[in-house]
């Protein structure tokens, strides 16, 4: 679905990935993990569509098309989400509006019909209440007045009613309390299918006690530096970054 | 004279250029301002002679005048002199033919903003059959409006039929003495609205699809005169939301609002003339005074609007508050794109005991758009308790446009609460890119985000309105993004 191949970027001429390589087939979930600095987020916002970042070498395939050149409305049209780590607010706007421009602006890609009022809110509803949501949060500006989980909560939600073929999600577990983060898990774990990809970016294995990967990366100076089965999150947890940091010291200094 | 002068005069006179036919030429007035001109436009007017006198009154009086300076905008002179003050109603053979004749990108607007055919043909001036839906509707209304005693017609049909009440109200609350535009305006204004809702009668219309009808081509120096007698209520929209073909530059209007006893006035604009091009070439200088009296206690004046169009706009829809405890209130949203200037704002002046007013701005600047709001909150010695709440928020999309907040508060009584907030933000590309991952298109984004922005005023417009000023702001910030 993603194939990643030999990206390098960076910001205001400043290199941030030096080399990814990724492969994420339908059906899978990957997590992404690595320590401040090491080039998570922006991958995921990257690949999102944000503008701003410099592609100096490398290429991006997703569903057979390349990826670089989609601006972001189309890359989320093609089944691209992203949930935010710091999600936006838009005051005056409803988060129930915000929402339904949104769904319906990808279902006309789709070539179904646009959902009217009543059917949205239907499916709206259906969605909030797996994610234990209050209702009163609909006719509330988006993300506006919202509390660190509720906003977490609510990029979840955005995901369950937009249904993405790739969702990435950057840094969802923070500022979740445990049961906050339980319910953001379910939700996840809910959407896990096989004709969808899931990437977790996250800097602490926590979450990966709920949500299980099928991959785990290790991303640090911006390559992947170690790939495993779901256990090296625990190896790196209980060993910390400095030590697969340590087994790669020439790629540090490369 | 200038390039710039030149260029001004071209658009003012262009109708000349597009050539009338002979019965035509002699219903238009020579060019320039003189007291000949004066009479002679109260002449064809057939006004009674106390209009001739004001008229003369206020011509007399604006020679001694001076163009103001103090506002936020640039403009080359504008030549007085070189403006031709009468043409009689446009006939058929003077607009397009149809549709085809015009600009597309007009007609693709038209067709965003969902305005009917038949309308658009209207709207752009084309010529249509003399007999058609609309007309047979409107002559209902005006029926309907009879029977209550409300008086709504063209200012012109007014001086004719009601002399004692334009006589008694005219100049009243806008005295031809009080500014440059509104004393060229009273010398010289061609026609605009009369209503006048008798005591106690509520209107039970919105007076704006009359409106639409009938005020069309008013010309550029429109006159509004409403009455509300004791205990009444009227809602009026003025102007409609789609941009109007318009041949004049030099627009100077003057709406004058009386309130009596518990009476009650809202008044709701959508401004959208010409704005000019994206180089800024083109476009209305808008030069407009509003101002509203709340003359009896307990009375109520409102106005909303939203302004998306001129290439200046120059404007300050006000309230003085004389009746004790009556209530002001200024809801407003001026949009600025491409080369856009907008000084705007308002006045309220507190001068019975207990009044109330309440100012919510929001302005917003996107391509090189300035955009000024200038607000008067004046409290005098015997406005015990006066309280005002002025709120002003600006929103900036790019980087190359301009908003400046000017509040002046004059307060002479020590019980009067003022409270003032203001704040500025900008489209962030945060809330932009947020939106497009969510597979929203950029314009469509910057549409919903000022919308969401400005909500707080259309909140105060009628349903239809509403829906339809915010489908302009799209319209009208198209090209703001990328």
């Amino acid at each position: 679905m993603l194939s990643i191949m030999n990206l390098h970027a960076g910001i205001n001429g400043k290199d941030i990935l030096r080399g990814i390589d990724l492969e994420v087939r339908a059906g899978e979930v990957h997590a992404i993990m690595g320590p401040n600095g090491s080039g998570k987020s922006t991958l995921a916002q990257l690949l999102a569509g944000r503008d701003g970042y410099q592609v100096t070498a490398g290429s991006v395939r997703y569903l057979e098309q390349d990826l670089l050149t989609m601006p972001a409305e189309e890359r989320a049209r093609a089944g691209i989400f992203l949930a935010f780590q710091y999600p936006v607010e838009i005051p005056g706007v409803s988060n129930a509006l915000f929402l339904k421009t949104a769904l319906n602006s990808i279902r006309k890609q789709q070539g179904l019909s646009e959902l009217d009022a009543m059917d949205f809110l239907q499916l709206l509803r259906d969605k909030m209440k797996l994610l234990r949501m209050d209702e009163l949060l609909l006719p509330r500006a988006v993300n506006e007045g919202f509390s660190g989980g509720e906003k977490k909560r609510n990029e979840v939600l955005q995901m369950a009613v937009l249904e993405p073929k790739l969702a990435i999600l950057d840094e969802t577990d923070s500022g979740l309390d445990i049961d906050a983060l339980k319910i953001v898990a379910d939700g996840v774990n809910g959407m896990r299918d096989p004709q969808r990809a899931i990437v977790l970016v996250t800097h602490y294995q926590r979450l990966l006690e709920f949500i299980v990967p099928d991959v785990v990366h290790v991303l640090s100076q911006g390559r992947i530096v170690r790939s495993g089965k779901a256990d090296l999150a625990r190896e790196l947890e209980q060993r910390g970054y400095g030590w697969v940091e340590e087994q790669h010291p020439a790629r540090k200094a490369a | 004279m200038s390039t710039a002068t030149r260029q001004l005069d071209e658009l003012i006179g262009r109708e000349y250029r597009h050539g009338f036919v002979t019965t035509l030429e002699t219903d238009t007035v020579p060019r320039g301002l003189n007291e000949e001109v004066i009479r002679m436009i109260s002449a064809r007017k057939h006004e009674p002679h106390f209009m001739l006198e004001w008229r003369l009154k206020a011509f007399r009086h604006w020679f001694t005048m001076r163009e103001p300076q103090w506002a936020n905008i640039h403009h080359p002179p504008i030549d007085y002199q070189n403006i031709s003050y009468y043409s009689a109603p446009r006939s058929g053979k003077d607009g397009p033919r149809s549709l085809s004749d015009l600009d597309p990108e007009l007609l693709r607007t038209y067709e965003k903003l969902g305005i009917p055919l038949k309308e658009q043909e209207v709207l752009a001036g084309v010529a249509v059959d003399a007999v058609f839906d609309s007309v047979s509707v409107a002559t209902t209304f005006k029926e309907k409006l009879a029977e209550l005693g409300i008086i709504f017609c063209p200012f012109s049909e007014a001086v004719q039929k009601h002399p004692e009440l334009v006589q008694q109200y005219l100049g009243s609350v806008v005295p031809y003495t009080d500014n440059f535009f509104a004393t060229l305006n009273s010398a010289v204004f061609s026609d605009g609205s009369f209503c006048y809702i008798p005591p106690g009668v509520r209107c039970p219309m919105e007076l704006s699809t009359y409106f639409r009808i009938n005020e069309r081509n008013t010309g550029q120096f429109e006159r509004t005169l409403i009455i509300a007698d004791k205990g009444a209520y009227v809602s009026y929209l003025e102007g409609c939301t789609a941009p109007m073909r318009d041949e004049n530059q030099l627009h100077a209007a003057v709406v004058e609002l009386v309130a009596l006893e518990d009476a009650q006035i809202k008044y709701a604009t959508v401004q959208n003339w010409y704005p000019g091009d994206k180089e800024g070439k083109g476009g209305i200088y808008n030069f407009v005074t509003k101002r509203g009296e709340c003359r009896g206690a307990n009375s109520h004046i409102s106005w909303t609007r939203v302004e998306t169009g001129s290439a200046i706009t120059w404007k300050y829809p006000s309230v003085v508050l004389l009746g004790d405890n009556s209530v002001g209130e200024f809801y407003s949203v001026a949009l600025t794109n491409h080369h856009q200037q907008a000084d705007t704002g308002t006045k309220m002046t507190h001068v019975g005991r207990n009044t109330r007013s309440t100012v919510l701005s929001k302005g917003i600047s996107a391509g090189y758009g300035q955009n000024t709001y200038r607000g008067l909150i004046k409290v005098l010695p015997g406005a015990e308790n006066a309280r005002n709440y002025t709120q002003c928020d600006s929103l900036l999309l790019g980087e190359q446009c301009g908003a400046h907040t000017m509040p002046y508060i004059e307060v002479r009584n020590p019980t009067a609460q003022v409270e003032h907030e203001a704040s500025t933000s900008r489209i962030g590309e945060d809330q932009l890119f947020y939106c497009t991952q969510r597979g929203i298109a950029p314009e469509e984004a910057v549409s919903m985000i000022v919308s969401g922005f400005c909500k707080a005023v259309f909140q105060n417009l009628p349903m239809e309105f509403a829906v339809e000023a915010q489908k302009l702001l799209g319209v009208s910030l198209e090209g703001s993004t990328g």
